[in-house]
């Protein structure tokens, strides 16, 4: 068990636009050295959860605390500099722009002085690829690479390593592996334990059971704005979290009756159609 | 050498370099024209000039992700605004640069805004600003001085900077494109300002979350472009003598197709000055260069439309080189989308 204080940390967080409601009493811990895996189908609130902890969202009521200080986020910039950093699904933004380039971007590091004062490109490429290399992508070694010749992964990796120079302490990544192949996600799931290794708090956005299994200490799995389970590492199965997440026993029930199809039809797969699916609540 | 080609091939000036070569050998090889006499003649340089100080911020705006097309109206809203307050009204020539200038400033605030405060793509916000300006100069010049074409006599000191003609060919203005892209080339490819406009055009959300000013920078640009059109018009009015309420319009699209063959994607977020520049001139040799050659005139905008195509193709495959290039390396890469 990790008894550290929360870096930080959700008390029961409502969020609602007018008069829709997104956002149920949410309260959640994001420990240091930790992987908090937020699991929930499209539409389960977790764009919302994720930018309420960015700083793109206020509350509506609740309070977000930071190492035990209550804080309000002025703007996404203050909760970057607060060290909360956000990485989208496709890592990099910028893809015709190099390595060092896009690394640096809004704070690059330049030489010379006055009116002469001239981007280093040289330094910004070394630290940049200094920085992806140390989390042990050793392919990328060349900083004017243009950011679109990368890989999903090795984007994907670039965009936390760059994360994790300039200083974040809690590390969000929404559906980092959603959009990658097998071998690809596998390097990003190892990349999200190095960065838990060096003690960032890391919140993991998918719905991807096996690859929040990987990697997640500790789990909550969002239904309709709500924490509709909370649990550790170990405490439930794989199929257990499908279910959940699908809404209840959807899955289970959807699985048996694709096998009772099978078996009194030679073994051929249902078309949809036959498939009775309960309507989502 | 063949390493100093290859990197030659990623750059974005790629195509704009070997299309001017392309021109020049057709020029030559299949129009007869002699090429001492093609690169020493005063009328292409004298387009090329007059079209690239306006093309560069036009090509800044598309790599920072906006358009601006009003620059048409204010070409001839620089050299109107200049004759009327000088030659009409009879108010020193410093007056009239002012007060041109000084329009550039306005209709560029209101673009830059506009495009800010709004959802409304700047094609359009400048095409509006565009037909309204040409409509301002028209019914301004009409209703001040009852004429569309005013006459303006510079102090020698003014037609010294901006309407000489160096060795009785060249106009000065030449000189003031050459410092021009070479100030920009700077800021764009060597300081900070130039990776936060690459950055913007890349993606204007994530540039403004990592602390880039992209509205202030938006809307310097606007006025940047629109200051050069009419600083154009300017230098066109002391040169001539005189003013007309009429054209500019040719040089939207010859400043859109100067851009785009210099390898600056539509889209934003990548080209270069030296692209925009090499451009330039390809555009004027074609438009111009046409005369020294035994081709019909009337032929040029053919060719310049095939030149056109064949350079965005060439950008497209260069562009795809410099984004796949592994240095090093003798695998091949799987090719996947850029951004999927």
């Amino acid at each position: 068990m990790n008894d550290k204080p929360a870096i930080l940390e959700l008390k029961n967080v409502n969020k609602s636009f007018g008069p829709i409601d997104v956002l149920h009493d949410i309260s959640l811990k994001v420990r240091a050295g930790e992987v908090l895996c937020l699991l929930g189908d499209n539409g389960a609130g977790k764009s919302t959860l994720i930018k309420t902890l960015a700083g793109v969202h206020k509350p509506t009521s609740g309070q977000i605390l930071m190492d035990g200080q209550p804080v309000t986020f002025v703007g996404p910039s203050d909760a970057q500099g607060r060290g909360i950093a956000t990485v989208h699904q496709f890592g990099g933004t910028f893809p015709l722009m190099s390595i060092g380039r896009s690394f640096f971007v809004g704070v690059e590091p330049t030489k010379g002085w006055g009116p002469f004062r001239i981007y280093d490109r040289k330094r910004a490429n070394e630290i940049a690829v200094r920085a992806v290399r140390d989390f042990g992508i050793t392919r990328i070694d060349d900083g004017d690479r243009l950011v679109g010749g990368l890989s999903g992964g090795e984007r994907q990796s670039l965009a936390i390593a760059r994360a994790v120079y300039f200083g974040a302490r809690v590390l969000i990544l929404d559906e980092p592996t959603a959009a990658l192949g097998v071998k690809q996600a596998s390097h990003v799931l190892r990349i999200v334990n190095e960065a838990k290794r060096r003690g960032l708090a890391v919140v993991f956005i998918t719905h991807q059971v096996m690859h929040a299994m990987a990697v997640g200490d500790h789990f909550a799995v969002l239904i309709r704005g709500a924490i509709a389970a909370d649990f550790r590492k170990g405490e439930k199965s794989r199929e257990e979290i499908t279910d959940l997440m699908a809404g209840g026993e959807t899955m289970a029930d959807l699985e048996a009756q694709v096998e009772g199809y099978m078996e009194t039809h030679e073994g051929h797969p249902p078309s949809p159609q036959v498939l009775e699916v309960p309507a989502a609540h | 050498m063949m390493d100093a080609i290859r990197s030659l091939l990623r750059r974005p000036e790629a195509g704009s370099i070997l299309s001017l070569i392309g021109v020049v050998l057709f020029f030559v090889l299949f129009g007869g024209a002699n090429l001492g006499t093609l690169v020493g003649a005063a009328s292409w340089v004298n387009f090329a000039a007059n079209l690239g100080i306006v093309a560069i911020p036009v090509g800044l705006l598309m790599i920072s992700g906006e358009l601006d097309i009003s620059i048409g109206a204010l070409i001839p809203a620089g050299s109107m605004t200049t004759a009327i307050l000088t030659g009409y009204y009879g108010l020193p020539i410093t007056v009239g640069i002012a007060g041109a200038l000084a329009i550039g400033v306005a209709v560029g605030l209101v673009n830059g805004l506009l495009t800010i405060r709004t959802s409304v793509p700047s094609l359009i916000i400048t095409l509006a600003t565009l037909v309204a300006m040409q409509g301002v100069v028209l019914g301004g010049s009409v209703l001040l001085t009852g004429n569309a074409s005013v006459a303006v006599t510079a102090p020698d000191w003014a037609k010294f900077l901006f309407g000489q003609l160096i060795g009785g060919s060249h106009q000065v203005i030449i000189v003031w494109w050459l410092a021009f892209a070479a100030i920009i080339g700077f800021v764009l490819h060597k300081t900070r300002y130039g990776n936060w406009l690459f950055a913007m055009g890349g993606d204007r959300v994530s540039a403004r979350n990592a602390g880039i000013p992209t509205d202030r920078l938006t809307i310097a640009l606007f006025v940047l472009s629109a200051v050069s059109a009419t600083f154009v018009g300017i230098c066109q009015a002391i040169l001539f003598n005189s003013a007309q309420v009429s054209g500019g319009m040719n040089f939207i699209f010859n400043a859109i197709v100067s851009v785009v063959v210099g390898g600056v994607l539509l889209t934003g977020g990548f080209g270069s000055v030296l692209g925009i520049f090499v451009g330039t001139i390809t555009f004027a040799i074609v438009s111009q260069g046409i005369y020294f050659t035994q081709i019909d005139r009337n032929w040029s905008n053919l060719i310049i439309g095939v030149m056109l195509l064949i350079a965005v193709l060439m950008n497209q495959s260069f562009r795809d080189l410099a984004l796949y290039f592994r240095p090093r390396s003798k695998r091949s890469l799987p090719r996947e989308p850029a951004n999927p």
